[in-house]
């Protein structure tokens, strides 16, 4: 694989190129034998049109990854697509469609691409660093044939116009040989294939670096109320991933509360900008190590906390309701702030409240949290605006047998598994939907006790990130970049001159250059080179390309 | 802060001036090309001189990307300057005929246009304080700004005005899309856009977005030319598009694709980066494989195999093209698809 080698040209000077002169030979059968095979094999699988086949095949792969939800990206999307596509859900989920970046057909071909590339990349890299060693080859014996072929009278003895051509070269940063037959090589733009080669390996690196990443570092999310705090420790993430090599007892010891979470909104944008989100700022006191003296520091979308390599990003927000329920027996069994999760537009947040300890009947709730509320006819309650102007909660109530203790062990934080609960029903018959405002207590009917929303704090959704490796990432991706850039526009040039004394004793310079692809500049470049070395061709005629 | 409702409004009544001229400049640049076209029409020439006339115009008219693209120096002559000495005016401008100022006016007309366009781009930016690309409507009228400009440039140092119609055409669709359907009203920026990543990796993402399209122009042509080249090669006069026969050779088009990609692949490529530093910044993770990064992966790994199958032996410059093409299908799709039906990180469309 290599991005600047070009079609190779006919190549009159037989030893400039490395490549035979040409169109390549036939495709042979390949030798029998085990090794042949082998090696046959390798060659294929190095060959450019295979790593073209690989780059087209690792394009298309991709791209399922973008039209199907992805589990490591968002796994709830992929539990709803697999629910209503019972039929052919569950088969694409065998072929890893749902995790289609760390499935083995995408492996398998970008780990066949860089094998590709390692065996294209490594035979070139030892052919340059024995050209970046040695002389440009020796001048062709029909300078002629070559293009920009030059040919002009000098008023310069031969070893002057010698001399002169060797400073024109050497001033044009040429590498320069002379030679015995009173001729002169050179040759630059070595720096191209160094970028060319630099930029594959630099991408070898990646791969090695990004895979390093995923091993060493971690990642975990948590949600922290207004005046809440967080540790760096497993106890207190809602959810944890980290890499095989990462030891979960000892993450970098830092703490941090959450004093005040200022979220604005657009109120005067129309259309679809109304209500837009224009300022999530976070202030934060952070302990970078439990002793340490806390500090005050403020993150926003774009700015994250970074305590000891460990990034602190706020990639969420919401509203945390304050409620206190008290239970049959008259007793405050819950007291605190419950996140409800963004569920609709303008912050419509769904939630659930459970309260084991309430006695005699185990409580819970669950329901709608409407910063701005309305009721609409059809769609039930809604919110009109993502800000807190008329804040309520809508909740319907649930209680357990009387006694039994269980009856909220199952299900996550923010579910309710309904299954051993029974729905408290209103004076009508119908269901009990409570509509609660901030400072008001609604009392449940048969005795189960009440509930007081005693006020709103809002929340952070927290991402805490470790990636020991990205520095890594991104100098591989920089070399890559630069390495690109030059195997794209520096030139490989070779030039050629030749002195000699015609029958008339006056010194004629011949010159003549050569470029690996198209080089329209060429004859330019021989020009310019003779007017450095002040071989100036009478008219400028004699200096013209022959092609 | 609040948004200068009169300029965002003044920058709408721009947008519409912009096309208006754009829609002038469209027609100028087609008359033009039928112009050329008539002028190189092969009927009453005998071939060989045909052929001749043809090479002058080739050679005079070589695009090529801007100069930024050599490292040692511009490397096709300059429009007028002639390496081989020839006569310029060859077969570009003699016998052209009624439509011989098309060109020109066209080329007028666009630089009218452009300006009240960036105009329009500025206000729109000034309004609400802020770089001027925060949704899909912006996007793409600063998008199209630039390409028109990067269009305009080239155009100051090589005569690709037969590239006119196919460039002043689509921004012109452009622009037509972005008011009536992708149109946002102008206000201040989301958090998560609120950062200097956004006026490097969006400007960067649009110049490299710009050549690609202009790359993706010359492919086109490049194919339709040696199409009728072969035909011509095997004895059939291609009845329609003359035009094209004022256009430079096939050969030479591919030449220019590739100029313009091989500037434009190392300023995607930092368009990637830059996207995956930004996204460090405000997500934590450089990489996420959400669709958009998935599809700014693809349009690079396509472009890559647009270098490679041009180098490729024994591969002539059609099958290159054809990843050309592909290339800018996957751009179009990023923009348009991936922005408003695909679920993600990046949505910011604002439609």
């Amino acid at each position: 694989m290599s991005t600047t080698s070009e079609k190779p040209r006919p190549d009159p000077s037989g030893a400039a190129e490395a490549q035979p002169p040409g169109p390549p030979p036939e495709v042979t059968l390949p030798p029998l034998g085990a090794v042949g095979a082998l090696r046959w094999a390798w060659r294929q699988l190095t060959s450019m049109r295979t790593a073209l086949l690989l780059l087209l095949l690792l394009a298309v792969a991709a791209v399922p990854g973008s039209v199907l939800p992805q589990r490591r990206i968002d796994p709830a999307r992929v539990g709803q697509y697999l629910s209503e596509h019972p039929r052919y859900g569950g088969l694409l989920d065998r072929l890893g469609f749902f995790d289609v970046y760390s499935s083995i057909w995408f492996s398998a071909i970008y780990l066949l691409l860089f094998v590709s590339l390692v065996g294209c990349v490594l035979p070139r890299s030892r052919a340059h660093l024995k050209a970046l060693r040695a002389a440009p080859p020796r001048t062709p014996r029909r300078l002629e044939r070559l293009p920009g072929h030059a040919r002009v009278v000098v008023d310069l003895t031969v070893p002057e116009a010698l001399d002169g051509a060797v400073r024109a070269l050497r001033s044009s940063r040429y590498r320069v040989a002379r030679h015995d037959d009173l001729s002169i090589s050179a040759e630059r733009g070595y720096l191209a294939e160094t970028g060319n080669l630099a930029f594959h390996l630099a991408l070898l690196g990646l791969l090695v670096a990004v895979a390093a990443g995923s091993l060493l570092g971690y990642s975990g999310q948590v949600l922290v109320v207004e005046g809440g705090s967080f540790s760096n420790a497993l106890p207190y993430y809602d959810s944890f991933t980290a890499g095989p090599s990462v030891d979960r007892g000892t993450l970098a010891p830092f703490g941090l509360t959450l004093d005040r979470l200022r979220v604005r909104f657009d109120a005067t944008a129309t259309g679809s900008q109304f209500g837009a989100p224009r300022e999530f700022d976070a202030d934060l006191t952070v302990r970078d190590t439990p002793g340490a003296a806390p500090r005050k520091v403020t993150i926003h979308p774009n700015e994250p906390l970074d305590s000891g390599g460990v990034r602190v990003f706020i990639v969420g927000n919401g509203y945390a309701p304050v409620l206190t329920v008290r239970d049959g027996k008259g007793q405050v069994a819950f007291s605190g702030p419950v996140p409800f999760l963004p569920a609709g537009g303008n912050y419509k947040s769904l939630g659930v409240v459970k309260v084991p300890y309430a006695a005699p009947r185990q409580l819970a709730f669950t329901g709608f949290f409407l910063p701005t509320y309305a009721l609409d006819p059809q769609a039930g309650p809604v919110s009109l605006f993502p800000d807190a102007l008329m804040p309520r909660l809508a909740l319907t109530a649930f209680v357990a047998q009387p006694g039994q203790r269980d009856a909220l062990s199952s299900g996550g934080v923010y579910s309710l598994d309904v299954s051993r609960l029974q729905q408290l029903k209103g004076p009508d018959g119908d269901t009990l939907r409570l509509l609660v405002q901030p400072g008001a207590t609604v009392t449940l009917p048969d005795g189960a006790g009440s509930v007081t929303f005693e006020g709103l704090r809002r929340y952070a959704a927290l991402d805490v990130r470790y990636d020991p490796s990205k520095l890594w990432v991104l100098g591989f991706a920089l070399v890559a970049l630069a390495g690109v850039t030059a195997s794209l526009f520096v030139r490989r040039r070779r030039v050629w001159f030749r002195v000699s004394a015609d029958d008339d004793g006056r010194t004629v310079v011949e010159a003549a250059a050569l470029a690996r692809g198209d080089d329209p500049r060429l004859p330019d470049e021989v020009r310019s080179l003779l007017a450095t070395a002040g071989m100036t061709p009478p008219g400028g005629r004699g200096a013209e390309s022959e092609e | 802060m609040a948004v200068e409702e009169s300029l965002a409004s003044i920058s709408n009544d721009l947008v519409y001036s912009a096309m208006a001229v754009y829609t002038a400049a469209l027609g100028a640049f087609a008359l033009d090309l039928a112009g050329r076209g008539a002028a190189a029409r092969p009927t009453g020439t005998a071939p060989a001189e045909q052929s001749a006339v043809r090479s002058v115009a080739q050679r005079v008219s070589v695009p090529v990307a801007a100069g930024a693209a050599e490292a040692d120096g511009p490397v096709v002559a300059r429009a007028g300057e002639n390496p081989a000495g020839e006569n310029p005016a060859g077969g570009s401008h003699a016998g052209r005929g009624r439509w011989a100022n098309a060109g020109g006016i066209a080329v007028s007309l666009t630089w009218l246009a452009f300006l009240l366009h960036l105009a329009a781009v500025t206000a729109r930016g000034l309004s609400a304080g802020r770089a001027p690309w925060g949704n899909m409507y912006e996007f793409s009228t600063a998008g199209a700004v630039v390409v028109v400009g990067v269009f305009l440039v080239v155009l100051r140092t090589r005569d690709i005005r037969y590239l006119g119609t196919f460039v002043v055409g689509p921004v012109l669709l452009t622009l037509g899309l972005a008011i009536t359907v992708l149109y946002t009203p102008s206000a201040q920026l989301v958090p998560a856009l609120q950062s200097f990543w956004l006026v490097i990796h969006v400007s960067v993402a649009f110049i490299a977005s710009a050549l690609f399209t202009l790359g993706f122009s010359t492919s086109v042509l490049q194919l339709v030319q040696q199409r009728r080249e072969e035909s011509r090669a095997a004895g059939t006069i291609p009845r329609r598009g003359r035009f094209m026969d004022a256009l430079p050779a096939a050969a030479d088009l591919e030449r220019s694709a590739y100029r313009l990609h091989v500037v434009a692949f190392p300023l995607w490529t930092f368009t990637v980066i830059a996207g995956a530093i930004w996204a460090e910044h405000a997500w934590g993770r450089y990489w996420n494989w959400d669709p958009k990064e998935v599809w700014s992966f693809v349009i690079w790994v396509v472009y890559a195999g647009y270098l490679h199958a041009r180098s490729t032996r024994g591969w002539d410059g059609r099958r290159a093209a054809w990843f050309a093409i592909a290339g800018y299908g996957c751009v179009l799709f990023n923009f348009l698809v991936v922005n408003i039906f695909f679920v993600g990180f990046h949505s910011y469309s604002g439609v």
